[in-house]
């Protein structure tokens, strides 16, 4: 399946570029990463929960980064098998556009394909779940790269929003800090 | 009346007792001391190099007995094809090796890559995950037309290409073309015969035992065919001599043809069991099922009918490409040419008839026979073509097939079988009298008044049953021959069990078969018992597949019968000091003609096994005969059946809303039970025309792998069927005069759905020619819309 989207990140081009090449922001960012290890020259060890449908899996896999071209694009691509369950595999092409007033526009053209009981149980729901998988990724990222500065920034709020509010721009201050 | 017993009677199936009381002896029943268990890794990708198998960290882990790859099978034989096909250039099909494990190559999702024995199916399971497989991806073949493409992905490396055969049968080349030449009018169709998953109840079961103490090795399978299994395994597969070997298909929950077949997991178990001196089980999961259980259908076809100026039929062409899936499975060569050619003439006298089938590779499960098997396929595009014909022309749909039916019999076809008999004029008269044809205008306009379209499909089958006469077949091709045979013992006090080749898995041979006995005797059924699925037991058989249980194996029970009546008359005559011509055998009693001196069965039993005053110097004690059979001709079962919809345009949803069959079995020795057949068949072929649909992606992932996606036929799915088989032509060349009655329901009822649809959208005004099944209210919807 293809999915495609873009989306306006208020960080730099360089912050977001050191964000998807980081092992720590991408075991943030992608949902249900348990682990993440290794670096962008010789690829990442990932290790994956995820529920599709009836399938609950732990997929082990390889991301490698490639046709990397800094700050402006790259190539996420990665397959993870998920034993009895299958495998997931698939790439995302990205382009980072300098929009100016340091917002950065992110593009993403994914291609995803599933094998073996993923795609004989889960058919009817993996586009949605895909689409969501790549959605929830990219959010996650814009939410690591942006928001404030300072934590005590945000607006005051108790609970989950408060830790919510915490965890938004935790790599922009990692990085700027 | 209705008779009481004996042949024609209705008495209830003895073996539903065990059935419904939950007392059934199925394979996964049975447990044998000592037993593993098996769980098999198969393959998630359609079509694979197979670069690396480390399987080091899973023999270490708690359970495993052995872990089995396809090196293990190097040396032995690979699952056979039972079917040669000729092409039409004379070269023998192409036929590809089909090894018991993966070597070297995964072809299709579900290809078995390793097998894990352990002492638990958690510990076998469990250890299946850690074995680590490396797979270079190819690209798949999935599409038939693509897969023939030059430079398509092959599935098999060592053929130049994915092309099986290119086969081509019926008449001469030049009375084809000269009768579309001449043809006043030319209806064309091109229509897919939709993949379809056979989804038996009970799914398949393989348990593998070796006694090392006299070198004996049991299979114990869910199998149509146990003998056949014992042939084709020993022989070509793990080399073990017949003597040495020992199959069983005990209580089988439904086959439908896919359990027909030789698979991997019956070889497997059997052999692993050997090296590992322990028993092996294997038991399918219903996930399994749907992708290493042998579907069925997948054609695609242009079929064409010539008509003359007055609407006869004058020629009739078709082209088809056949999936094969990935591996020949044990009957799929012959399925799409012999078993579907030879009925292309349908039920009319069309002079010139011409077959061609393209079989094709692809990365999918092996296609084989599936209830009907070929016969379904042939029948739905040849009337749906004559519906359409009708429907161009402005002429009755009944009137056109009725102008051309065969009515003189003998009738020899161009696609080469002879009809011996039948009277197709006559099931349509009764179905037409079932269907209540002459209401039909009410109810449409009574539909109409809510909004709804009402259509009537009606269409005629014929079908090739009782396979088959050996000398025939071998010349087709047929690797084996395909008589059956029955041993027929009478014990001293005079009960019988009848051994036979045929195995029961729903279709009541407890019962029907003992009626024909007890018939013959005049004794009652409830003295006989049919013992079959063991070929330890049973002196050979060719199992059941084709509805030729009774044609075949039935006729060899009589010929046995037969043996055992001179026999007993011999020993009657002596006993009664009569001459043997005079003794004559009524209701259990054996009576010098013309007068009161008669001796009963149980006494001529007795003196057989306990011979103080015998003929001993003429025959021998004891009162056991044997018989093979093999048939003359094929049967051929024909009728008509009739269909009718309403389709709710809003929705494009379609409900049946009447069906009927008029069907011709020749003799029937129960009728409640072949009225049970009937009904089966039906669910089966309105399961495929509405909902039944097997789908690949274009990477060759299995879609439609559980319920959710692959929807069967429910109560609330099919309607009440009014169903007959009075209209009786008894087949002239067995001695019962019976035809089979087994796959008809699921070979007659797709066209006349998709024809009652079709005639329901013109009479809304929408003229759809055609809609593939299975007709989802998606589809429906979708052709309303042009």
């Amino acid at each position: 399946m293809h999915m495609s989207d873009t989306r306006d990140i208020e960080a730099p081009r360089e912050v977001v570029w050191a964000a998807i090449t980081d092992p720590e922001v991408l075991k943030q960012c992608v949902p249900g990463c348990t682990e993440m290890t290794g670096s962008p020259e010789e690829g990442f060890q990932a290790t994956v929960v995820q529920k599709v449908g009836p399938v609950k899996a732990t997929f082990k896999g390889q991301v490698t980064l490639s046709e990397m071209n800094e700050p402006e694009s790259l190539t996420l691509s990665g397959e993870g098998k998920g034993g009895a369950a299958g495998f997931a595999k698939g790439g995302a092409d990205v382009t980072l556009t300098d929009k100016g007033d340091g917002v950065t526009e992110l593009h993403y053209e994914v291609e995803a394909k599933v094998g073996g009981k993923l795609a004989q149980l889960g058919s009817r729901i993996i586009d949605g779940f895909a689409k969501k998988m790549a959605d929830q990724f990219f959010t996650n990222l814009q939410d690591a790269v942006e928001g404030p500065e300072d934590p005590d920034a945000a607006p005051e709020a108790d609970g989950e929003a408060a830790e919510d509010g915490k965890k938004k721009g935790w790599f922009k201050r990692m990085v700027s800090g | 009346m209705p008779k009481d017993h004996g042949i024609g009677a209705a008495p209830k199936r003895r073996e539903d007792v065990r059935f419904l009381t939950g007392t059934g002896q199925y394979t996964d029943d049975i447990n044998v001391y000592g037993q593993t268990y098996c769980h098999f890794l198969r393959s998630d990708v359609a079509h694979g190099k197979i670069t690396s198998i480390d399987t080091s960290e899973a023999e270490k882990m708690p359970g495993v007995v052995r872990i089995f790859t396809g090196k293990d099978f190097e040396g032995l034989g690979g699952l056979p094809c039972g079917w040669q096909v000729t092409d039409k250039h004379g070269a023998p099909m192409k036929e590809p090796g089909h090894p018991v494990l993966a070597q070297g190559k995964v072809r299709h999702v579900g290809d078995p890559i390793a097998a894990v024995v352990a002492d638990s199916l958690e510990e076998a399971r469990d250890a299946a995950e850690a074995i680590m497989v490396e797979i270079e991806d190819l690209p798949a073949v999935v599409d038939m037309k693509a897969a023939l493409e030059s430079g398509a992905a092959k599935v098999h490396d060592d053929l130049d290409d994915n092309l099986c055969y290119d086969w081509q049968f019926g008449s001469e080349q030049e009375a084809v073309d000269k009768a579309f030449a001449e043809a006043a009018h030319v209806s064309t169709l091109e229509l897919v015969n939709n993949r379809l998953v056979a989804n038996p109840m009970e799914p398949r079961v393989a348990v593998g035992e070796y006694n090392r103490a006299n070198d004996e090795s049991t299979l114990y399978t869910t199998s149509q065919n146990p003998h056949v299994i014992r042939l084709l395994m020993g022989a070509f597969v793990l080399n073990i001599p017949e003597h040495k070997l020992r199959v069983v298909a005990p209580d089988v929950g439904g086959g439908f043809g896919t359990k027909i077949f030789h698979y991997a997991e019956e070889a497997f178990v059997t052999w692993a069991s050997r090296q590992i001196n322990r028993p092996v089980k294997w038991t399918s999961t219903r996930s399994e099922a749907f992708m290493s259980d042998a579907h069925g259908r997948d054609h695609v076809t242009k079929i064409e009918l010539a008509l003359d100026k007055d609407n006869n039929f004058t020629g009739l062409r078709t082209d088809t490409y056949a999936n094969m899936g990935a591996y020949l499975s044990t009957f799929s060569s012959s399925v799409p040419t012999w078993l579907h050619g030879t009925l292309m003439a349908g039920n009319y006298k069309t002079p010139a008839v011409q077959v061609n089938v393209k079989a094709v590779f692809t990365n999918t499960v092996p296609v084989d026979a599936y209830r009907g098997a070929g016969r379904p396929e042939a029948t739905f595009q040849l009337e749906r073509v004559v519906d359409k014909a009708a429907r161009e022309l402005g002429v009755d749909p009944i009137a056109l097939r009725r102008q051309n039916f065969i009515t003189e019999f003998p009738y020899a076809t161009p696609v080469a079988v002879e009809y011996d008999t039948g009277d197709y004029v006559a099931t349509m008269d009764k179905l037409e009298e079932m269907i209540d044809r002459a209401g039909f205008e009410a109810r449409r306009k009574e539909s109409e008044s809510r909004g709804k379209l009402r259509g009537l499909g009606i269409n005629c089958y014929i079908e090739a049953c009782g396979i088959a006469p050996s000398n025939l077949v071998g010349q087709l091709g047929a690797r084996a021959g395909l008589y059956d045979a029955a041993t027929v013992r009478v014990n001293a006090t005079g009960s019988i069990s009848v051994m036979v080749g045929a195995h029961s898995h729903g279709q009541g041979h407890e019962t029907a078969f003992p009626q024909v006995v007890a018939e013959m005797l005049g004794i009652d059924e409830s003295m006989i018992d049919i013992v079959h699925g063991d070929s330890s037991k049973i002196p050979f058989g060719m199992g059941t597949y084709g509805s030729r249980s009774l044609a075949v194996c039935g006729s060899a029970m009589v010929r046995a019968t037969e043996k055992i009546i001179n026999k007993a008359k011999k020993i009657a005559a002596h006993l009664l000091e009569a001459s043997e011509g005079d003794i004559e055998l009524k209701d259990g009693q054996f009576t010098v003609a013309g007068t009161d001196k008669s001796v009963a069965w149980g006494d001529v039993t007795l003196a057989a096994y306990v011979p103080h005053n015998y003929p001993l110097e003429e025959i021998e004690p004891g009162l056991e005969e044997t018989a093979f059979y093999d048939p003359a001709n094929f049967t051929y079962p024909a009728g008509a059946y009739a269909c009718e919809v309403e389709v709710d345009p809003e929705t494009g949803k379609v409900t049946i809303e009447r069906f009927a069959a008029a069907d011709d079995f020749g003799n029937v020795v129960n009728p409640m039970i072949v009225e049970g057949q009937v009904h089966g068949g039906l669910a089966q072929g309105i399961g495929q025309a509405m909902l039944e649909n097997c789908v690949y992606d274009e990477s060759g992932q299995l879609l439609t792998a559980s319920y959710m996606d692959y929807a069967m036929p429910r109560a609330d799915d099919v309607p009440f069927y009014a169903v007959d088989h009075s209209c009786a032509t008894p087949c002239t060349h067995n001695p019962l005069g019976v035809k089979g009655c087994g796959e008809a329901g699921a070979i007659g009822s797709p066209p006349s759905v998709v024809n009652a649809v079709i005639d329901a959208l013109h009479s809304g005004g929408h003229k759809v020619e055609h809609i593939d099944m299975p007709v989802s209210p998606h589809r429906v919807w979708q052709a309303m819309q042009g």
